[in-house]
């Protein structure tokens, strides 16, 4: 068959007008399936009308590659544990990134063999490939990080901004030297200075800021695709490349505003190792305990409660045992809220999918903004493995490194319960204040623990 | 207007349709944004595939070999992230 290059444009628009319809659909919780549906069917449909392309010729390996992929990618995506999801984005990205790298590469040889070699086409070719190299080392770093393969605390090193900004440089200068003189080592130069970029990128970036870096690496691994699209002149790359680059720097936008910083300040690093001062007069200071019992008396006898999970309910794997807590209360007429701060986690969400997963219905789970009036009347407030979220620090202490930082104001409620492992401060390293406070009890032990011991207690009475 | 030209065309004015449309995305769904995302980022298949199934790939083994595993890379975004952001969904769909 015959198709004209017009046909295979307006085909492509077709698929990104999908695409624009999925990522609408996620504005609500009702739409949002549907919205997937509509992104399921324009990536359908783009790669079935690729395989009509005049250019496309050799079927076998595109079948393969693609059932290779299906059979890699379906039983991941089923069997990964929700608490879990941080690490699989991160892998995911990081094959997005290496695809880049790989298509950059292909497309280079293929030209080569053609002869048709020019300028834009050199420059376009080996950002592309810079870009996705970059996306490709710093995932794979975000991954163990998050898997706990590497150490979650930052890397920092003297030089460190130094011998980045010389990386950056020399990939410019490098890559402007292969557009003018076409010299394939300068190619793989460019690769391998962008891979060890991606590296030295995110090393540096501690735990607590892993919400940021995901969202980074979201946004490079479209910029990668739209770099892609640069390169082949295929305008349904580009746009949809643009359509997630943006998505992920907009969520890291909001992630840093979350946290009251910069994003230059979270992507040069090291927060958390300059404050050693904070911890000091901890000691003088006073905090109470509660028993599983006090806490659950207090619980049901209770008009509202709210709940503020953090990434300590994750790592205990807890969510189901709140989820049991929440149907305890519930039934017995106390009207049960879930606060969420949007960095509480290690991705924008994650407390969301996990409350979701453990079938607590949405629509009690609540951001910051429409939360926090809400914390005065409350009569009791369990935090459940957060810290910096709800220390009123942000608020008071100038001289916090966390003063500014919109925070979840359970300060204010009439007693707050907070579970917590140890006295170890949280991933900042800041002292939290919140414990020290007259209407304030920690309960010590495992999150998933605690939250059965308070369902157990309500059960008994 | 040269192809570059309207290549910087479709990517300005994409960038603004995604800015619109990404502040639309309620909070809680952040999780699934980023896993939909990852799937369509991997629309590079396209590419992968006009690299894997060109003409001069049958001349060259090394286009071979990175037009597969390109189109590997990404379909393995396009099934695990949508499967994963399916699975996300039906989670909230649950009431």
């Amino acid at each position: 068959m015959n198709l004209s290059h017009d046909f295979f444009a307006f085909a492509y628009l077709v698929a990104s007008i999908m695409f624009i319809f999925g990522l609408k659909g996620l504005s609500h919780p009702k739409t949002a399936l549907r919205g997937n549906r509509f992104s399921m069917l324009g990536m359908g449909f783009a790669i079935v009308v690729t395989l009509f392309h005049p250019n496309v010729s050799n079927y076998g390996i595109i079948v393969g590659g693609l059932a290779a992929g299906a059979v890699i990618g379906v039983p991941l995506a089923m069997r990964i544990k929700m608490t879990a999801m941080p690490q699989l984005v991160a892998a995911l990205h990081s094959f997005v990134g290496l695809a880049a790298v790989l298509v950059a590469s292909g497309t280079y040889l293929m030209h080569v063999q053609d002869g048709h070699i020019n300028a834009v086409l050199l420059t376009e070719l080996v950002a592309g490939s810079a870009i996705g190299a970059v996306t490709f080392t710093g995932s794979l770093i975000a991954f163990g990080k998050l898997q706990a393969i590497l150490g979650s605390a930052p890397l920092i090193f003297k030089g460190q901004h130094a011998l980045n900004a010389l990386l950056i440089g020399a990939i410019v200068v490098l890559s402007a030297l292969f557009a003018y003189d076409h010299n394939v080592t300068l190619f793989v130069a460019v690769t391998a200075i962008a891979l060890l970029l991606g590296f030295l990128l995110v090393l540096p970036i501690g735990g607590s800021d892993m919400p940021v870096v995901v969202s980074m690496l979201n946004s490079y691994s479209g910029w990668a695709a739209s770099a892609t699209g640069f390169t082949l002149n295929n305008q349904l790359l580009i746009a949809t490349g643009a359509l997630v680059g943006s998505s992920g720097a907009i969520l890291s936008y909001i992630m840093c505003k979350a946290m009251n910083r910069s994003l230059m300040n979270v992507i040069l690093g090291g927060f958390g190792t300059t404050v050693e001062a904070a911890a000091a007069d901890a000691a003088q200071k006073s905090c109470r305990s509660a028993s599983t019992e006090d806490a659950a008396f207090m619980f049901e006898n209770a008009s509202s409660v709210i709940v503020v999970p953090g990434y300590g309910m994750a790592v205990a794997q807890a969510q189901h045992a709140v989820k049991e807590l929440y149907e305890q209360l519930h039934s017995r007429g106390v009207e049960v809220k879930f606060a969420i701060h949007p960095v509480a986690g290690r991705m924008p969400g994650h407390m969301n999918v996990l409350l979701a997963e453990s079938e607590i219905p949405y629509d009690s789970v609540l951001e910051l903004e429409e939360i926090n009036p809400d914390f005065a009347r409350a009569d009791a407030v369990l935090v459940i493995g957060a810290n910096d979220v709800v220390n009123p620090a942000a608020r008071t202490n100038k001289a916090s490194p966390l003063y500014g930082m919109p925070i979840l104001e359970a300060y204010k409620s009439k007693m707050v319960y907070v579970i917590k492992r140890s006295m170890n401060p949280g991933y900042s390293g800041v002292e939290n204040d919140l414990f020290y406070l007259d209407n304030c009890s920690l309960i010590f032990g495992d999150a998933k623990k605690v939250c059965e011991g308070l369902v157990n207690c309500l059960k008994a009475n | 207007m040269s192809p570059t030209m309207t290549a910087i065309y479709v990517f300005t004015l994409a960038c603004f349709v995604g800015y619109h449309v990404i502040w639309g995305v309620t909070p809680a769904l952040h999780t699934p944004l980023m896993a939909v995302t990852n799937a369509i980022s991997a629309i590079l298949v396209i590419g992968a595939m006009l690299v894997a199934g060109s003409p001069q790939a049958s001349q060259s083994l090394w286009i071979q070999v990175l037009g597969f595993f390109a189109v590997m890379l990404a379909a393995i975004n396009i099934f695990g992230g949508f499967v994963v952001t399916n699975r996300i969904l039906a989670m909230f769909k649950k009431k």
